[in-house]
C-alpha cells in the first residue's frame, strides 16, 4: 500500500490559487521529489500534508487513513515528520535537547515533572545525531548554529518519532553544494533502510536529478509533469516553466 | 470614585428622564476617557510600547493646569490657556522622556518597556509629591460653564456637556490630521508597518518622537480638563491608565476609531452599571473586556499585528547552575537558617516577607520566562491564595494548616479557570486579559461586603498555636517557599519545563512534534497560579488579615517588577530580583520618603544599563571572565 494518498487537494489564498487539483502517491522507502518555480505552490502542498493549512478541497490519505484537516500534531502521532523550509528549532535548547524534545514526545512522557530531562532519552538522541553527522554539535545551543546545521538538527528531529512519511521542505537550502548531495545520500540511506517514504521539495537540481526517483513538477499551482527523471528532463513543458528561471540544468544553483 | 452620574441632583424623575441623563453623563465619561486612550493607542501603534507612565501624564496635565489657572488671571484667556498650557507643557515632558529614555529601548523586549515606563511612574509620583504635595487640590469651575441646563426638567451641568463635546471633535481632528496630512499618512503606514516606514528613508526618530508628543498632549489635556470636575491627587496616574488600558484593548490596539468605541461603550456602561448592577460597577468593565477578547481576540477594532518584533538573541540553554551561584545560593541559605533566633521581630516579618515573595516571584517568572507569556494580573492568585485560606478561617473554622492547603487549590482552580481564556491569546492582549481577571477578582473581593467584609478586609487569620512565634513563622515560611520555588526549577528541568519553553522557542515546531502548545501553557499557567497561591496563604497568616490590595493592581506589579529586575533568561533571576526588589524597598521605605523617586531611578537605569536583569548581568560578567561556555 502506498504511505501517502494525495487526492485533488486545492487551496485558494484570496485571489490566488496556490494549489489546484494536486493528486499523487508515495510508496515506502521511495524518494519523490516536488519541484517547481519559485511560489508554484510546493511550501502550501507540504502544509496540507501535516495539517498546517487545511485544505479547500481533497482528501490526504497516510497509509489508508484519512487524515485530511487533521491538527500538526495528530499528523505527527500517526508517522509524519517534518522540517522546515526557514528552520523551526527551539533555540533556547542544545541540538541534543531538541531531539529529545521530539523522543519525549513521541514516548509521551512530555507531563512529567520530576526527573531532569538531561537524563531522559539522551543516549537515544545522540545515536540520531551520529547518524547525521552531528555527534559534534550535540551540546551547542540550537541559537548560535550554523543554518545548514540547523537543517541536519531538523531532520534529526523529524526522524525522531519513527516516521513512515518525511517531508522535507528545502532541507538543503543554506548548505555548500557538496554538503547537499552528502545530506541527501544520507536521507536516501536512512529511508531506504527504514521503508521511509520521503517527499521533498528543492531548488538544487543536482540534488534532485541524482537523489530522487520520481519527480513532481509543480507550475502555478498544477502539476505539469511526474515521473522518472530522464523523463521529466526531457519534457519540453517542464524546459519551458524553467526557461525563464534558468536554473533547471546549470548545477549549483538555486536555494535561496 | 470618578464615576458619579447625576444620580445627587435627582429631583423625583421618572425612569425615561433619568436614564437619558445617565446616558449624557456616560457620554462625558466617554469623552475623558477617550481623550486619554486615544494618545495611548497612537503612542502603541506606531511604537508597540506599551506606556505605563501615560497615567502619569494625565496626572501631570490635572497637576500643570492647577498650577496655571490658579495663578494665571481669572477668566476665560487665565482658564482655558492654562488647560491648553498644561497639555503643551505634558506634551513637552512627554518629549523629554521619549528622548532620553524609550528612543533609546524601542529594539527592547516588550516587557522590559513596560517597565521602564513603570520606573517613569515611580519617579513622577514622587516630583508630584514634591511640587504639589500629599493634599488633594481643588481647581476653580471653568468660567461660564459653571452652572447646569434643564434637560427633561432635570439639571444636568454645563460642564459635563461641554466634555461630551470634546470628544468628537478631538476625534475628528485627529481623523483629519491622520488622513489628510503627509505625517498623518505616515503615522498611519508606520502603525501597519514599521519596517515599511523605514524602507520609505522616512525619518523615524522624528515621527516617533512627534508621535509621542502628540499622545502626551492628548494625555496631558484629558487631566487637565478632569479640573473642575474633581480634586487632583496623586492616584490619578494609576487609576486612569487601568481604564485606558481596557479601552485601547477592548477598541484594539493602534485603533484610534476602535479606542473612540470602546470609550463610549465603557463610558456609558459606567453609567448604566451604577443603574442596573450597583453591586458589581468595578466588576462589569472588566467582564466586557474579558468578553470582547474572548470573542474578538485583538480587539473590537484591531487587527493582528505583524509579527512581533525582535525578542533579542536566542536564551542559553539551562543547565545546572555555576559554581560562584551555587556558592552564593548555600550562603544566602545558610543565613536564611541562622541569623533569624538572632534577629528582632521587624527583620523576622520582613524576611518572612522576602521568602513569600520570592515565591511569588518564581511562580510569576514560570509563566513569563519558560512560558514566554506575560501577565499583568498574578497578584489575582495571590490573592486568592491569601482569601482561600483566610475565608476558610473564617467560615470553616479551618485551621492555619487547613488553610494553607487550601490556598493553593483555591488559586490553581481560579488559574485553571482564568488561564484557559488567557492562554489563547498572544501578547499584549493575553497580558490585558490577566489584567482583567485580576481586577475582576479584586474589584469581587471589594464589592462583595457579605463574604470579604470589603475594604476592611477579613481580620484574625492567625497562625495555628504552634506557629504563633514569629521565629516558627519564619521557618515555615521559609520551608514551604524554599519547597516550592525548588519545585518549581525542579519543574524547569523536567520534560513539562521543556515543552513550556519548546512552544515559547517555536509553536510551529512544538505542534510539529506533537506538543499541544494550549495545553501546556494553560497547566503551565495553573503551575504558576497555585504556587502564587501558596505564598497568598503564607501571606495571610503572616499578617493575621487579607486586604482586597492583595491582589491589586500594584502587588501585580511588585512581582512583575521583582521577575524583571533578576532577568527572565535566567532561574535565579526571579529569586535575586525578589530580594532585591523587597530589600531595596524597605530599606527606602525607612531611609527616606522618596523612595518611588530612587526606585523608579534604579528601575529606569537597569533596563537602560542591564536589560538583562541582574541575574543576567552577573552571569554575562561571570562567562566573559571564564570563556565562552
Ligand atoms: N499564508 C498565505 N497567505 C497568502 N498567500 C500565500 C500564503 N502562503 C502562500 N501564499 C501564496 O501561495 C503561492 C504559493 O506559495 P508557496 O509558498 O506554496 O510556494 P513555494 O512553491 O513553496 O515557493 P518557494 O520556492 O519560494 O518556497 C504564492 O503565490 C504565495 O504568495
Ligand atoms: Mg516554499
Amino acid at each position: 500500500m502506498a504511505t501517502l494518498e494525495v487526492e485533488a487537494l486545492e487551496k485558494r489564498f484570496g485571489g490566488v490559487q496556490a494549489v489546484r487539483g494536486v493528486s499523487f502517491a508515495i510508496r515506502p522507502g521511495e524518494m519523490l521529489a516536488l519541484i517547481g518555480p519559485n511560489g508554484a505552490g510546493k511550501s502550501t502542498c507540504f502544509n496540507m500534508l501535516n495539517g498546517q493549512l487545511r485544505p479547500d478541497a481533497g482528501r490526504v490519505r497516510l497509509k489508508g487513513r484519512d487524515i485530511t484537516g487533521m491538527a500538526p500534531r495528530r499528523v505527527w502521532r500517526l508517522g509524519v515528520g517534518r522540517t522546515f523550509q526557514i528552520t523551526a528549532t527551539f533555540g533556547s535548547m542544545t541540538v541534543r535537547e531538541n531531539v529529545q524534545m521530539a523522543l519525549l514526545s513521541h514516548h509521551r512522557r512530555l507531563m512529567r515533572l520530576w526527573r531532569p530531562v538531561a537524563r531522559m532519552d539522551a543516549s537515544a538522541a545522540d545515536a540520531l545525531l551520529a547518524r547525521l553527522g552531528m555527534a559534534e554539535q550535540a551540546g551547542r545551543p540550537c541559537g548560535i548554529l550554523a543554518y545548514g546545521d540547523l537543517k541536519r538538527v531538523e531532520l534529526a528531529i523529524a526522524l525522531a518519532n519513527d516516521p513512515a512519511l518525511l517531508l522535507m521542505d528545502e532541507p538543503t537550502a543554506g548548505m555548500a553544494p557538496q554538503e547537499r548531495v552528502g545530506l541527501m545520500a544520507l536521507t536516501a540511506d536512512i529511508a531506504r533502510e527504514r521503508g521511509i517514504a520521503v517527499l521533498f521539495t528543492e531548488h538544487d537540481m543536482d540534488v534532485v536529478f541524482s537523489h530522487a526517483d520520481r519527480i513532481l513538477v509543480l507550475d502555478r499551482g498544477t502539476l505539469i509533469a511526474e515521473g522518472a527523471p530522464a523523463a521529466v528532463r526531457a519534457d519540453p513543458r517542464v524546459r519551458e516553466v524553467y526557461l525563464g528561471s534558468g536554473n533547471m540544468m546549470s548545477p549549483g544553483q538555486g536555494g535561496h | 470614585m470618578r464615576w458619579c452620574g447625576p444620580s445627587g441632583r435627582r429631583a423625583d424623575p421618572a425612569l425615561l428622564e433619568n436614564l437619558v441623563l445617565q446616558a449624557l453623563s456616560g457620554l462625558a465619561s466617554a469623552s475623558s476617557l477617550f481623550l486619554v486612550a486615544s494618545g495611548l493607542t497612537v503612542i502603541f501603534g506606531v511604537s508597540r510600547i506599551v506606556n505605563f507612565a501615560h497615567g502619569s501624564l494625565y496626572m501631570l496635565g490635572a497637576y500643570l493646569a492647577w498650577t496655571l489657572v490658579t495663578n494665571l488671571p481669572r477668566g476665560h484667556l487665565g482658564f482655558w490657556g492654562g488647560v491648553l498650557g498644561a497639555a503643551l507643557l505634558v506634551g513637552l515632558i512627554g518629549l523629554v522622556v521619549e528622548v532620553l529614555l524609550l528612543r533609546r529601548i524601542y529594539r527592547a523586549p516588550e516587557l522590559f518597556q513596560l517597565l521602564a515606563t513603570f520606573g517613569v511612574v515611580l519617579i513622577v509620583q514622587d516630583l508630584a509629591l514634591l511640587a504639589w504635595g500629599p493634599q488633594d487640590l481643588l481647581g476653580p469651575r471653568a468660567p461660564g460653564l459653571r452652572g447646569s441646563i434643564e434637560i427633561l426638567g432635570l439639571r444636568f451641568p454645563l460642564y459635563e456637556l461641554f466634555l461630551i463635546g470634546v470628544g468628537p471633535v478631538v476625534l475628528g481632528l485627529l481623523l483629519l490630521l491622520f488622513h489628510r496630512t503627509r505625517w498623518g499618512t505616515l503615522v498611519r503606514a508606520a502603525t501597519q508597518d514599521r519596517e515599511m516606514v523605514g524602507a520609505l528613508g522616512v525619518n523615524q526618530r522624528m515621527l516617533f518622537t512627534s508621535v509621542f508628543f502628540l499622545g502626551s498632549v492628548l494625555a496631558g489635556l484629558g487631566g487637565a480638563l478632569q479640573l473642575p470636575r474633581e480634586s487632583v491627587n496623586l492616584h490619578m496616574d494609576l487609576s486612569i491608565i487601568a481604564e485606558a488600558f481596557v479601552v485601547v484593548v477592548v477598541g484594539g490596539l493602534g485603533s484610534l476609531s476602535g479606542a473612540a468605541l470602546a470609550a463610549l461603550l465603557i463610558g456609558e456602561l459606567h453609567a448604566f452599571g451604577i443603574l442596573v448592577f450597583p453591586k458589581i460597577t468595578l466588576v462589569l468593565v472588566f467582564l466586557v473586556m474579558a468578553v470582547v477578547l474572548v470573542v474578538r481576540p485583538h480587539g473590537l477594532l484591531g487587527r493582528p499585528a505583524a509579527a512581533a518584533h525582535g525578542a533579542g538573541a536566542a536564551e542559553p540553554p539551562i543547565g545546572p547552575a555555576p559554581r560562584p551561584l551555587k556558592l552564593a545560593g548555600g550562603a544566602a541559605l545558610a543565613l536564611a537558617l541562622l541569623l533569624p533566633p538572632f534577629a528582632g521581630n521587624y527583620a523576622l516579618t520582613v524576611l518572612t516577607d522576602i521568602a513569600i515573595f520570592v515565591l511569588f516571584a518564581a511562580s510569576l517568572h514560570l509563566i513569563m520566562g519558560p512560558g514566554g507569556m506575560a501577565s499583568f494580573g498574578h497578584a489575582a492568585y495571590f490573592g486568592l491564595g491569601a482569601y482561600g485560606a483566610a475565608l476558610a478561617a473564617q467560615w470553616l473554622g479551618a485551621s492555619m494548616l487547613g488553610g494553607l492547603v487550601l490556598a493553593p487549590f483555591v488559586a490553581g482552580l481560579f488559574g485553571l479557570l482564568f488561564g484557559w481564556f488567557c492562554v489563547r491569546l498572544s501578547g499584549v492582549y493575553s497580558a490585558m486579559l490577566t489584567l482583567a481577571f485580576a481586577q475582576i477578582a479584586w474589584s469581587v473581593a471589594f464589592q462583595w461586603v457579605e463574604l470579604t467584609g470589603g475594604d476592611n478586609g477579613i481580620l484574625g487569620v492567625w497562625p495555628d498555636a504552634w506557629a504563633a512565634g514569629k521565629l516558627t513563622y519564619y521557618y515555615l515560611a521559609l520551608a514551604l517557599c524554599l519547597g516550592s520555588t525548588l519545585l518549581l526549577r525542579r519543574i524547569i528541568h523536567a520534560p513539562f519545563g521543556y515543552a513550556l519553553r519548546a512552544q515559547r522557542d517555536s509553536v510551529l515546531r512544538a505542534e510539529a512534534i506533537g506538543i499541544d502548545a494550549f495545553r501546556i501553557r494553560w497547566l503551565g499557567f495553573t503551575l504558576a497560579a497555585a504556587a502564587a497561591g501558596i505564598a497568598g496563604g503564607l501571606f495571610a497568616y503572616g499578617k493575621g488579615s487579607v486586604f482586597p490590595t492583595t491582589m491589586a493592581i500594584s502587588r501585580s506589579v511588585d512581582a512583575l517588577l521583582m521577575v524583571l529586575l533578576g532577568g527572565v533568561q535566567t532561574l535565579s533571576g526571579p529569586i535575586i530580583g525578589a530580594l532585591a526588589f523587597t530589600g531595596l524597598q524597605e530599606q527606602l521605605v525607612r531611609i527616606t520618603d522618596l523612595w518611588r523617586l530612587v526606585l523608579g531611578s534604579v528601575i529606569v537605569v537597569l533596563v537602560l544599563f542591564f536589560p538583562q536583569g541582574l541575574a543576567g548581568a552577573a552571569r554575562t560578567a561571570w562567562e566573559r571572565r571564564h570563556g565562552d561556555t
